[in-house]
């Protein structure tokens, strides 16, 4: 049976790992290979490393930072941040990259996710759509270029336009609850989950275990992604790269946990 | 000396830094002549299929490849699209495969907008060996490994099939015919499961 992924997201600026808040004030939290290796070690499901920056200061990809990951990373990667072109998705695939998350470039160019997909498959192509709420049109609308332009359009408009091109995988990132961690916004996804036939992941809003064990209890096998609850600890937001360890998972999913992490009947003997 | 196949195409440092790890000799072969000394060959591949093929023809090492695994008997396996390349052919693109083992690969179709199949099957699923192999030795029920693809191996012969999955239904998500041998998950990226999995294929 196919088990939720628990995903960790990095946020990559300068070279430098750092976290949020509603998309601002970013926090510089440390070196982002150094939290890479202690992911490795805790087994996560996947991660995903965004560079915040690229995008907004028209650059290239870091392409030398890109492969130092895909080379220390021994659990699937997903990279996004200024990719614009499919040659350069590709060259980023060769690297040894699982995924790469598109933004800005394919909500004004989603033509590239499909000539992307033509080289690289539909599986390794993730458009990541930054969310806010319109309090007062009791709507939500898609923005880019790291939160600065609006586009005018709905999540699930844009889910779907990003689906038929050929889009392999939708992350919902709520700038509203990013870096707040009081909980994911759990009618957005309703409005997502059942409209598209892609895995969807969700990003944004979780602080607590809690939060990811109900986002997986209402939508089953679906991407739980958070920054904040993983990389800080405690009400002082100490930073302190965690994820759930194998009885922890095995609490949110339920039965259906079968792995990674070491053997039952070792943990349960100690 | 396990020989991986870099062809451009696929994490081949990923699989070295496993066998680096438990100290098994290997060599990340670019061409022809850096296959000659392989007792095992590993096929990894992402991407598009007729990319992946492609790329291969590129490299000149598909014929010496042809020469080793099917003249010489060395084995092989094949990772992802590396395992679908094993196929006579694919929906996924015009090229033909490497005809190793014989069957086609098949694009995952849900039955309609409101199936609950997503496609592509991606993430952690559980596997269930159809056989005893010493690919699969030591891999309990628990055992765990990350797919990410959208199409799968379909075989006419079952006793080829070493392992299936569940998704929406039963597919074959290890195959095995005399010394090919294919993986449709990520065995570099699955954690201690992977690595297990790898150093059995080094042991074969």
């Amino acid at each position: 049976m196919l088990r939720p992924r628990i995903i960790p997201c990095l946020l990559v600026r300068d070279k430098g790992l750092v976290k949020t808040v509603r998309f601002a004030g970013a926090r510089y939290i440390g070196d982002p290979i150094n939290a890479v290796r202690i992911f490795n070690e805790k087994e996560v499901d996947e991660i995903m490393v965004l560079d915040i920056d690229a995008t907004a200061e028209r650059r290239e990809p870091d392409f030398g930072m890109i492969e130092n990951l895909a080379q220390e990373c021994r659990m699937p990667l997903c990279f996004g941040g200024g990719v614009k072109t499919s040659a350069q998705i590709q060259k980023i695939i060769q690297m040894g990259v699982e995924k790469v998350a598109l933004s800005s470039a394919a909500v004004e160019n989603p033509e590239l996710i499909g000539e992307a997909a033509e080289r690289v498959g539909n599986q390794s192509i993730v458009v990541v759509l930054d969310v806010r709420a319109r309090p007062r049109e009791r709507d939500y609308e898609v923005w880019i270029k790291n939160g600065t332009t609006p586009t005018g359009r709905s999540p699930l408009e844009m889910a779907r336009r990003m689906e038929k091109h050929g889009a392999g995988e939708i992350v919902i990132n709520a700038i509203d609850r990013d870096g707040v961690m009081g909980g994911y916004d759990l009618d957005l996804v309703r409005q997502i989950r059942g409209e598209i036939g892609l895995p969807l992941t969700v990003l944004g809003g979780a602080g607590s275990l809690d939060d990811i064990g109900r986002l997986i209890g209402e939508f089953g096998a679906i991407g739980a992604a958070a920054g904040s609850l993983f990389v800080y600890k405690g009400a002082y937001k100490a930073v302190l790269i965690n994820y759930p360890n194998r009885s922890e998972k095995r609490r949110l999913i339920g039965d259906g946990y079968g792995g990674p992490g070491p053997a039952p009947a070792a943990e349960e003997r100690g | 000396m396990i020989a991986i196949v870099n062809y451009g195409l696929g994490n081949v440092k990923a699989f070295a830094n496993v066998y680096s790890k438990s100290n098994i000799a290997f060599v990340l072969a670019r061409e022809a002549a850096e296959l000659r000394a392989a007792e095992k060959i590993i096929l990894p591949g992402v991407g598009a299929f007729d990319q992946a093929m492609l790329r291969l023809e590129q490299s000149g090492m598909k014929e010496t490849l042809d020469e080793l695994v099917l003249g010489r008997g060395i084995p092989v396996l094949g990772v992802c699209v590396g395992m679908q390349m094993l196929a006579r052919s694919s929906e996924e693109g015009r090229r033909p495969g490497l005809g190793w083992i014989e069957g086609e690969v098949k694009r995952f179709t849900p039955a309609g907008p409101r199936d609950p199949m997503r496609v592509p099957h991606m993430g952690w699923n559980t596997i269930r060996p159809l056989r005893p192999s010493p690919l699969l030795a030591g891999l309990d029920q628990d055992a765990s490994f990350y797919f990410l693809h959208s199409y799968y191996f379909k075989s006419p012969r079952p006793e080829d099939i070493l392992a299936v999955s569940d998704y929406y239904g039963e597919f074959a998500c290890a195959m095995n015919s005399r010394n090919v041998y294919g993986v449709q998950f990520h065995p570099e990226k699955s954690h201690q499961w992977g690595i297990r999995l790898l150093r059995n294929f080094a042991g074969i």
